[in-house]
């Protein structure tokens, strides 16, 4: 199980071992995580999982689709390491991975 | 529109006999068992013949969240309410818009919502809350839509345009007429009325946009931020465009929570445990308030148009037809929601609901709206024991608008 640690806003960190093939979402939901929402439980719906992949771990969370570009595109405080969580599928290549979390899910 | 027959009976009738765009529905309360059996035995209907023409009804939680999502072959233009808005005013409005220029129009706009933004107003929005309910006459029975819900979301809205207040009652006025056209929803609105209504509210707003601009002070009002930022410091210059996203703003930070406000209200009367319950624990709050906006819809459809023939939940759909997703059956929808035909104030997760709607459109004052509605009730639970329900509510004529004209209540001070 790779180990991947979210950090909240206010700094504090959970690092948790993710389940392979699930998404980040999905193991930030199931670990208690605060600060995902995921109104729409994964559809790529809402923009509510919203987090900012460390740079050095971009490239391992994939390509985003169209989708989840236009969900992106509404958040004013969307970075170039911008993801909605729930579009990541864990792998092992992610044991390590850190991703931050905003300040607000809207 | 034509209305003398009584509504068929919601169990018997064949659903190719019942119009689901009557807005008797929603007037009546009647919708629920209607909408039942169309979740249970048409999810994806087609009403060949309405008053607003044909029309496909979607009604269960996952399709709409399919069809919401799917802005490349579901379209938001003209216009996404299930009648003809009329050309005689031809605001444009974003939420009526598909890419690439609704990106544009909602990104100008939408940081009047940040969370930076909401802080700054949260204590303006408090102060206004505590003033109008320490001004609740106790010991009489009055109309809370009135002295509360309208009120309070008029002041909420004046504050956020910078608008004169004594005048703000003009806001929820406008606002009343902007979508109650009857060839619009059912409404009663006398369309000349409605448009030299619609005309007043773009010359105060252009008035007050030159004012503004004179005043040249940092305001945090929504006038000031259309202002500063370059993409639409113009827009005065764009008449229909100021005004669509004017209606917008308005029609949507009103029609809306003020009904959530009233609702919550209802639902408490009618579900006397979860009184109990959120005055035993007053930081269910947030997820009460979640669960409220569920419980309302305060916005009973959105409307699509198809973009090209598709097959959706085995029906044929084709180019160009009405598609109506319907929020207020997608949240009673039991295969997506445990207990949805249950208002439960500690639900496991409340936020999974489709009042604010899926995908690029999705509601863009959603954190404002719950955030005014936690403030109200923060401050009623530091006034009153209960808020007693002491008569029927009347609700609004509409097929879009699921709310409420009045609501007569009592409270009982702490």
């Amino acid at each position: 199980m790779p180990k991947v640690t979210l950090i909240e806003f206010n700094g504090t960190d959970h690092t948790i071992d993710a389940e392979t093939g699930k998404s980040l979402m999905m193991n930030a939901i199931d670990n208690g995580i605060p600060g995902i929402d995921a109104d729409c439980g994964g559809a790529c719906a809402c923009g509510t999982c919203h987090v900012f992949v460390e740079q050095k771990w971009f490239d391992a969370t994939g390509e985003s689709n169209p989708l989840e570009d236009s969900m992106l595109s509404m958040r004013p405080d969307r970075e170039e390491v911008s993801r909605l969580s729930c579009q990541i599928e864990i792998t092992d290549a992610m044991d390590g991975m850190v991703v931050r979390m905003p300040e607000y899910q809207m | 529109m034509n209305q003398i027959a009584d509504m068929p009976d919601a169990v018997e009738t064949p659903l190719d006999q019942i119009d689901f765009s009557d807005p008797r529905l929603l007037k009546d309360d009647s919708w629920h068992e209607y909408f039942a059996r169309l979740r249970d035995e048409s999810p994806v209907h087609y009403q060949a013949e309405s008053p607003f023409g044909p029309f496909w009804s979607i009604t269960r939680f996952e399709d709409i969240v399919a069809v919401d999502s799917n802005f490349q072959d579901f379209s938001s233009e003209p216009t996404i309410i299930i009648g003809e808005v009329g050309e005689e005013i031809p605001a444009e409005m974003f939420i009526a818009m598909d890419p690439p220029k609704h990106d544009v129009q909602r990104k100008a706009v939408q940081g009047v919502v940040a969370p930076k933004n909401l802080e700054e107003m949260e204590g303006l929005i408090r102060t206004r809350v505590q003033e109008a309910l320490d001004d609740l006459p106790v010991g009489e029975t009055f109309d809370w839509v009135e002295k509360v819900s309208i009120n309070i979301t008029t002041q909420m809205l004046a504050t956020l345009f910078g608008f004169p207040f004594e005048d703000r009652a003009k806001l929820t006025y406008w606002s009343d007429i902007a979508a109650a056209g009857p060839q619009m929803t059912g409404g009663d609105i006398d369309p000349q009325e409605r448009f030299d209504g619609l005309m007043e509210c773009l010359a105060t707003f252009t008035q007050l946009w030159h004012d503004r601009k004179a005043q040249n002070d940092d305001g945090f009002d929504l006038i000031s931020m259309l202002q500063r930022d370059p993409a639409t410091a113009d827009m005065v210059d764009r008449p229909m465009e100021y005004m669509g996203n004017l209606l917008l703003l308005i029609v949507g930070g009103n029609d809306t929570t003020r009904n959530s406000m009233t609702g919550g209200v209802l639902a408490l009367n009618q579900n006397p445990a979860e009184y109990d319950k959120l005055r035993a624990d007053q930081s269910l709050i947030p997820s009460m308030v979640s669960e409220i906006i569920r419980w309302q819809t305060p916005l009973a459809h959105m409307r699509r148009r198809a973009t090209r023939d598709i097959e959706f939940g085995g029906q044929q759909i084709k180019k160009d037809d009405k598609v109506v997703m319907w929020y207020m059956s997608g949240n009673r929808d039991e295969r997506s929601i445990e207990n949805a035909n249950e208002f439960i104030i500690d639900r496991a997760n409340p936020r999974h609901h489709i009042a604010f709607g899926f995908g690029i459109h999705r509601c863009m004052g959603n954190r404002l709206a719950e955030m005014q509605l936690r403030i109200l009730w923060e401050e009623i639970m530091l006034r009153f024991s209960h808020i007693e329900v002491m008569g029927e509510p009347t609700r609004v004529n509409s097929n879009f608008v699921k709310g409420y004209e009045t609501l007569p209540v009592r409270v009982h001070p702490l």
